[in-house]
């Protein structure tokens, strides 16, 4: 079984959830930008949340396939049509074979196929490192014509054939409701738990760090997103020695703009860190567009805990509810 | 026992740091502590990443709390030894210096108002310690750089640095394992592969290392070639 890319887009590479572990070697944990989509996706064609999967930035995407196959569509802001018939995101479909899927629209949508994408596993992990050249498809973003082999789908992703196939539908009647996806947004306020250079900032600028709006600028990507907005200033020059970063850390270089760093950002940084945005807010932040604004609020790290524990909840109690769809034969569980 | 500092770094990691000790303590300190943190396999953590005199430790707040992990590592530090490095043999690196592998060896050289031969000279004579791996997989950043042969950062970074490139940035040299935008002086390339996923150990070096460098003529480096 494989797909074949008849359409690459703009960067879009193989995803999973990273690879952790390997930070003391100066290996970024990389993986999806938006692991809530990512999981989701997965999760809806039976896969484990870690399958390998699809991530298509910006840009139209289409592709083929060689089998039937269930797919699964999140992100933001999704278009997508098979075979020219508009199908939904966040609810399962199946496509027969030669079907073609064209995304027209969608920031960082996740395409999750039941069996995940087999790729080879490189340090313990399938996602693809860019900077690195590793991972992924021959560690490298996909190209037209790229074929893709896909793996075999669990117990649970076969059942869920199956129950298509004998209904003779082609879309799921399960999804993921709006309660458990990301509260996605053009204009976000993602929460941020104070960094240790925060305080270095001048009144003026702490202020103006929490009440203005900073905009996305286009030379943003994997690595990090670089703001526009009011330049902010510290109270004294700074000489930072190198230390660890992490995903959605912001940085303030000495130009005064500030970056956040994202998924495949380095392991150690040497600029002022003014905070890090919490895990909770990661996906708002990760399917913003260039051009697209972002506001800053603090959180207290025992809140940002809680509501990372309601999330792993949420996602859990919906795994469990999918199981339990499928666990029974026949057909009275629907 | 020592005073430290310990900070959330977002939710889910926090960095260590000790004010008032630097130079070869702190280093010592770090190195002793990361070592000993990988040991006692705490559950939950999962990464670490030791600075220059920090060290971060990465934990998924399912498993583990910022408040336990406070407990444990100001149990581990009251009971740490803390170790002077071991003097173990160099890493013996080669490197090509000059020509279109060091394209930034003459303007070193002008800097310093020396010759490019005085500069290789220089920089082959010395013994470094990795300090620190980071930035890229595998890249070290090394102690032990002469004081003559500090220089400032290039004004405008490069966009593409290829792999193996021995760089100096201000009182630094490292070297760039892959090809990626960098600011360093490059003043020499090497054939060895800094890091290889499907290596053993796929960094060639490790915080604490000693490393010297070689130098070796163009053919001496296709021959010796290792990246790809």
């Amino acid at each position: 079984m494989s797909f074949i890319i008849r359409q690459a887009g703009i960067q879009t590479t193989v995803q999973d959830l990273g690879r952790p572990g390997w930070q003391h070697a100066g290996v970024p944990e990389g993986g999806a930008m938006d692991r809530v989509a990512h999981r989701i996706a997965n999760l809806l064609v039976g896969n484990p949340d870690g399958a390998a999967a699809l991530e298509c930035p910006l840009g139209s995407v289409a592709l083929q396939f060689t089998a039937p196959a269930l797919v699964a569509l999140a992100g933001r802001d999704i278009a997508a049509s098979l075979d020219g018939v508009t199908i939904p995101a966040w609810q399962p479909f199946r496509a027969e074979t030669g079907a073609l899927l064209a995304l027209h629209t969608g920031c960082r949508t996740s395409v999750a196929i039941a069996g995940g994408i087999d790729v080879p596993v490189v340090l313990g992990a399938r996602g693809t490192s860019m900077r690195a050249g590793f991972g992924g498809f021959h560690g490298r973003a996909l190209r037209r014509d790229d074929i893709l082999p896909i793996g075999e789908p669990t117990p649970l992703g076969k059942q869920m054939v199956s129950r298509l196939v004998e209904a003779g539908r082609m879309i799921a009647d399960w999804g993921a409701g709006p309660a458990l996806r990301p509260s996605y947004a053009i204009q976000p306020t993602v929460r941020i738990i104070e960094g240790p250079e925060l305080r270095w900032l001048t009144d003026a600028s702490r202020e103006r760090f929490f009440g203005a709006s900073f905009r996305v600028a286009p030379e943003s990507d994997r690595m990090g997103f670089r703001l526009q907005g009011p330049t902010l200033a510290l109270t004294r020059s700074m000489e930072m020695l190198s230390a660890g970063v992490t995903v959605g850390t912001i940085q303030l270089p000495p130009g005064g703009a500030p970056i956040v760093l994202m998924a495949d950002r380095q392991t150690t940084g040497g600029y002022p860190r003014l905070g890090d945005v919490i895990a909770y807010d990661l996906p708002l932040l990760a399917q913003l567009r260039p051009g697209d604004d972002v506001r800053f609020d603090t959180i207290a790290l025992d809140d940002a805990h809680t509501l990372y524990r309601h999330r792993e909840h949420d996602l859990s109690r919906a795994r469990h509810a999918l199981h339990l769809r499928f666990a029974s034969s026949g057909h009275d569980a629907r | 026992m020592l005073t430290r500092t310990l900070v959330p770094l977002g939710d889910r990691a926090l960095t260590i740091d000790f004010p008032g000790i630097d130079g070869t303590a702190v280093r010592d300190l770090i190195r002793c502590l990361d070592d000993r943190v990988r040991a006692d396999a705490h559950r939950g953590i999962t990464g670490q990443v030791a600075g220059i005199r920090t060290l971060t430790l990465h934990y998924e707040p399912l498993l583990t709390s910022y408040r336990r992990l406070i407990d444990q590592i100001d149990d581990t530090l009251s009971t740490l030894i803390v170790t002077p490095l071991v003097a173990v043999e160099p890493v013996r690196i080669p490197v090509c210096y000059g020509g279109e592998f060091g394209p930034d060896l003459d303007d070193v050289a002008a800097a310093h108002e020396t010759s490019p031969d005085a500069i290789v000279a220089m920089h082959a004579a010395g013994t470094y310690t990795v300090a620190m791996i980071g930035f890229l997989p595998g890249f070290p950043y090394l102690d032990g750089l002469a004081a003559e042969l500090h220089t400032p950062r290039r004004a405008s970074p490069r966009t593409a640095v290829p792999a193996g490139s021995v760089g100096i940035g201000g009182g630094s040299t490292g070297i760039y394992p892959f090809t990626s935008p960098g600011g360093w002086h490059v003043i020499g390339r090497t054939p060895r592969a800094l890091f290889a996923p499907t290596r053993e150990q796929p960094a060639l070096l490790q915080p604490g290392d000693r490393v010297q460098f070689i130098p070796i003529d163009p053919a001496q480096f296709r021959q010796q070639l290792e990246l790809p």
